[in-house]
């Protein structure tokens, strides 16, 4: 093909369909489209991680204090929502509840319940809800004895004592193990592809059905993934550079 | 209920095959991650940088799209490699052997980390001390490496498993016909989707726990002879 009217583009083309293994103008022109799946796994998670942690700080206070009534039926939520696949769990909300002709009957089926949308979002913030409990549990369960007795003695009431002195310093603690529930909730938001939704997976799994192809889809789908672990990590690099900047000095091995 | 009882047979078939598929992906997972925390702890800094690759790209990609790409992908690929060089015919890689891989690759590097933190817990004097006393390099990995590895390990090993059984439900999305494959379709065929999926999140709520009891037993067996402040 010695033609000299093509132009550098239609060249371009005819490398990627023909000569490439993997046929990268395909996934250019469909490129927005990732980029709206990208917006929903990040609309998605974030909303999820911020609902969910909302949520876990008074639980995680009842549990660490172990309150006599709420700390069992807390304890029995966080180990159903630890012990069992967030798949399953997606499935039974979406899929599920639509068995129950009271819940296709009230005010809440049409907006809310019937949409996989909100479904994911309910799903995933109780959820990560259920983990970041457990880990705010700890942390505040290892405040030191000597800040606390500090602050009552200086005379802070103990919900004072909680906002000066116990959170903060556990938010701090907690803040290395919160970047991993962040980067989970971000791979676990995979499952939104299997109740209908275009998530990044979604949109890589429709490129590959609609031209049948093998990895395209699946491969750019990686990239923006690990492009996204890669702008998290960082993020909480510098926030841990910031916030535990004074105890960097005594860990004994740096990582 | 009944619809469960009628349909137990099916749902103890499918429990059957996720528990397998969790073991053998652990099989492959311990075998990646000592393989890895070797390459990680080895002198050699090629390796070290392999080993690190290995353990970054795991931790950017989310399992599942793993799992597609080894699903789809890599039996185009294996067929074309194979009529590109002859040596087989077609082959095809079933859901089965995908989800193992794909699983197995991920949980291989979260143990890469695992034995590598469990490895360099342990003195380095105790080692010394081993050699001082004349025995060989497997006697010392046998006597005081393996048994304090093990240990050491155990936590964090607990946790990778714990993790591990809940991703096996994720190779249903590729058509295996594991727990959740087959509960969703009996849900659907008698139209009580909630129920069966209800069940399903108890037989997984039964697998964490037991094996839960089992390796927090371990670890005290393990831990036997150790002051604890």
């Amino acid at each position: 093909m010695a033609d000299t009217e093509r132009t550098f583009f239609e060249y371009l083309v005819y490398v990627s369909e023909n000569h490439s293994p993997l046929d990268f103008m395909l996934v250019a022109d469909h490129i927005d489209k990732f980029f709206y799946g990208a917006l929903l796994t990040i609309e998605i998670t974030v909303l999820a991680l911020f609902i969910g942690g909302v949520m876990a700080i008074p639980l995680a206070i009842v549990r660490a204090y172990r309150h006599r009534w709420l700390n069992a039926p807390i304890f029995g939520f966080t180990y159903l929502f630890r012990g069992t696949p967030l798949l399953v769990q997606t499935y039974l909300v979406y899929y599920g509840l639509a068995q129950f002709n009271f819940v296709r009957e009230s005010f809440l089926w049409d907006p809310v319940l019937s949409s996989p949308w909100w479904c994911a979002l309910i799903t995933f913030s109780l959820n990560t809800a259920a983990y970041t409990t457990e880990f705010l549990r700890g942390a505040i369960e290892n405040t030191a004895k000597g800040e606390i007795e500090a602050a009552r003695a200086c005379g802070m009431s103990p919900a004072r004592v909680m906002r000066r002195i116990v959170l903060p310093s556990a938010f701090r603690r907690a803040l290395p193990a919160y970047s991993n529930e962040v980067i989970f909730m971000l791979h676990s938001s995979v499952v939104l592809s299997t109740i209908t939704l275009q998530d990044i997976l979604g949109v890589g799994r429709w490129l590959n059905g609609r031209y049948y192809l093998a990895y395209e889809g699946f491969i750019t789908a990686m990239l923006f993934y690990m492009a996204l672990v890669f702008l998290i990590s960082k993020g909480f690099r510098v926030w841990e550079k910031h916030w535990l900047g004074h105890l960097r000095a005594r860990t004994a091995v740096e990582n | 209920m009944d619809s469960i009882w009628e349909y137990r047979n099916l749902l103890l078939a499918g429990t059957a095959v996720t528990v397998q598929l969790a073991l053998a992906s652990l099989a492959l997972s311990v075998v990646l991650g000592l393989v890895g925390a070797a390459a990680k702890l080895a002198a050699n800094p090629a390796s070290q940088k392999i080993a690190g690759a290995y353990t970054t790209l795991v931790r950017g990609v989310p399992d599942l799209v793993l799992m597609m790409l080894l699903f789809y992908g890599g039996q185009q690929i294996a067929n074309d490699l194979g009529s590109l060089t002859g040596l087989w015919d077609y082959v095809e890689i079933n859901q089965f052997i995908a989800g193992v891989w794909s699983i197995g690759f991920v949980f291989g590097a979260y143990m890469t980390e695992t034995f590598r933190g469990a490895i360099l817990a342990i003195p380095r004097g105790q080692i010394e001390a081993g050699i001082a006393c004349g025995m060989r390099p497997f006697l010392i990995f046998r006597r005081i490496t393996w048994p304090q590895m093990i240990r050491h390990a155990l936590p964090s090993f607990t946790n990778n498993w714990l993790v591990l059984i809940k991703a096996t439900a994720l190779v249903s999305v590729i058509g295996l016909h594991d727990l959740v494959w087959n509960a969703s379709t009996a849900g659907r065929s008698v139209r009580e989707p909630f129920t069966f999926m209800f069940a399903v999140l108890v037989i997984y709520l039964i697998l964490t726990a037991c094996s839960d009891v089992g390796l927090r037993w371990l670890e005290r067996r393990y831990n036997v002879g150790v002051d604890r402040a």
